[in-house]
């Protein structure tokens, strides 16, 4: 579905990704995690193809995807770290992607009802959605993005401050939509998260690569000492 | 003493403004009528020209950027008589027959404050622009809609630029004084006098009740306008 070869991205003088390769498969959830300025985010937004000035190759379905960056776009949806709301109500909100493509107003309705009777936002849907609280916010933006048939999300963080009750709603939602068939790329500085949700994790530092694998194996039994560090650091608490 | 002058002149104004004395009357329209024309010009040109700027990277794009900003704080008197060089019949615009006229001043204000309705759209833009096309690009948006996106987020602040331009069209005296002449005939057709060169003219001439109640209904024009404009503000930020 989606290979990385040797993947550099800088910003003038900053590196935030080093010769990242990777492939996620059609139908998984892969974790990409790391600490904070490790460039999850920077390597979402290209496989979104929101960066497109980076260096080596990006294969989507097989095909180099700066070459359609426009197909490849309609294809692979992001939800990103801080939940941007248009002006106007929740229900316009969670439209917006399939006005764009011209989807009749009944099937709008029928589906964007769909969304938001899943993410339990249906008492919001006339209200602006600026005034929702964060977490109501963040599931407007995962059911804007879910609401659009796309192969691919690629979820920012999307539980980050929230509290567990929405996080919960959101991660079981994740999976329903994995059951759908759809792939899933999560970045996440949540360990127990990504140990709950993936199938297969990478950990990333200093925007390398350091280790990828199947979750349970990854999480478990991590081969690199940096992994090693990440992850047992995390038991202390 | 010193205070029966202040007291006189603001009890004869209140009594201009309450009976509504029709030169007043009649001034205050044609301030409102003018700048207006001058707002809405800049709006037609201005709002345009700032989108294309707040949208587009092309080379020279931050040195226009900061002519326009520079452009913000032109005295009005350099503007004034710039223009009348320009419009005097024997100027370069001399043939347009625009000086002493009403037209000439909307003319003059509206270049006044273009870099107004300008520059403020281009901050409008560029404050939602990287958030908003991000957002818009990953849901599937195509050029075109992403741009329409992008005016549309940022289409109160256009307005609040199109208001504070009025606001300093209605308020400015130079362009008013040197372009329109502060001519005014009982029941003629080419008057051009505006609330400030009147102000200007009755204290010049000592008429301190005249001066007083033409400020106040300038002042008044003014607020109403702010009011308005921060009423609008809240409700699109209500529902934003
Ligand atoms: N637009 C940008 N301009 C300059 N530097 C950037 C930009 N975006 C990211 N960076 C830098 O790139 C590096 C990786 O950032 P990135 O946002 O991808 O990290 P992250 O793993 O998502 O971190 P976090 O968990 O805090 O969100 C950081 O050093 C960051 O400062
Ligand atoms: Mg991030």
């Amino acid at each position: 579905m989606i290979e990385l070869r040797n993947i550099e991205k800088k910003y003038g003088e900053t590196v935030a990704l080093k010769k990242v390769s990777l492939r996620i498969e059609r139908g998984e959830i892969f974790a990409v995690i790391g600490n904070s300025g490790a460039g999850k985010t920077t390597l979402l937004r290209i496989l979104s193809m929101l960066e497109t000035d980076f260096l080596g190759e990006y294969l989507f379905n097989g095909k180099d995807a700066r070459e359609r960056a426009e197909e490849v776009r309609g294809r692979i949806t992001m939800v990103f770290q801080n939940p941007v709301m248009f002006k106007g109500s929740v229900f316009d909100n969670v439209a917006y992607g399939l006005r764009v493509r011209n989807v009749d107003s009944d099937e709008i309705e029928k589906k964007v009802e769909e969304m938001l009777k899943l993410f339990r936002l249906e008492r919001f849907r006339d209200k602006s959605a600026r005034k929702l609280s964060g977490g109501e916010k963040q599931r407007v933006a995962m059911a804007r993005a879910f609401v659009i048939d796309a192969d691919v999300y690629a979820l920012d963080e999307p539980t980050a401050n929230l509290d567990p009750e929405n996080a919960r709603i959101i991660e079981k939602t994740i999976k329903k939509i994995k059951e759908r068939g759809k792939t899933i790329v999560l970045a996440t500085h949540n360990l127990f998260q990504a140990k709950r949700l993936a199938d297969r994790a990478a950990y990333i530092e200093s925007g390398q690569i350091i280790e990828t694998g199947e979750s349970k194996e990854l999480f478990e039994n991590p081969k690199h000492p940096r992994t090693q560090n990440f992850i047992y650091g995390f038991d202390f608490f | 003493m010193a205070w029966e002058y202040v007291v006189n002149g603001i009890n004869g104004a209140i009594k201009l403004v309450v009976n509504g004395d029709p030169e007043l009357v009649d001034i205050a329209i044609r301030s409102v009528k003018v700048s207006g024309i001058a707002a809405v010009l800049a709006a037609i040109i201005g709002v345009p020209v700032g989108v294309v700027l707040g949208l587009s990277r092309f080379k020279g794009r931050g040195l226009l950027k900061s002519i326009f900003n520079a452009l913000l704080g032109i005295p009005t008197v350099v503007m004034g008589l710039i223009l009348y060089l320009f419009l005097a019949p024997a100027g370069p615009l001399g043939f347009l027959g625009l000086l002493y006229t009403e037209m000439g001043i909307s003319f003059g204000q509206m270049l006044l404050i273009l870099p107004i309705v300008i520059s403020f759209t281009v901050s409008s833009i560029e404050s939602v622009e990287r958030e908003i096309r991000d957002l818009a690009l990953t849901l599937g948006a195509n050029k075109i809609q992403i741009m329409f996106k992008i005016v549309e987020e940022s289409l109160s602040g256009i307005v609040l630029s199109i208001i504070a331009a009025f606001n300093r069209a209605v308020a400015e005296l130079g362009i008013a004084l040197m372009v329109g002449g502060n001519i005014f005939v009982r029941g003629g057709g080419l008057n051009t006098r505006v609330l400030t060169t009147s102000i200007q003219m009755y204290v010049a001439r000592g008429e301190i009740d005249y001066a007083l109640a033409l400020g106040t209904i300038l002042i008044a024009i003014v607020f109403t306008i702010t009011a308005i404009s921060n009423y609008l503000q809240k409700k699109w930020v209500g529902y934003d």
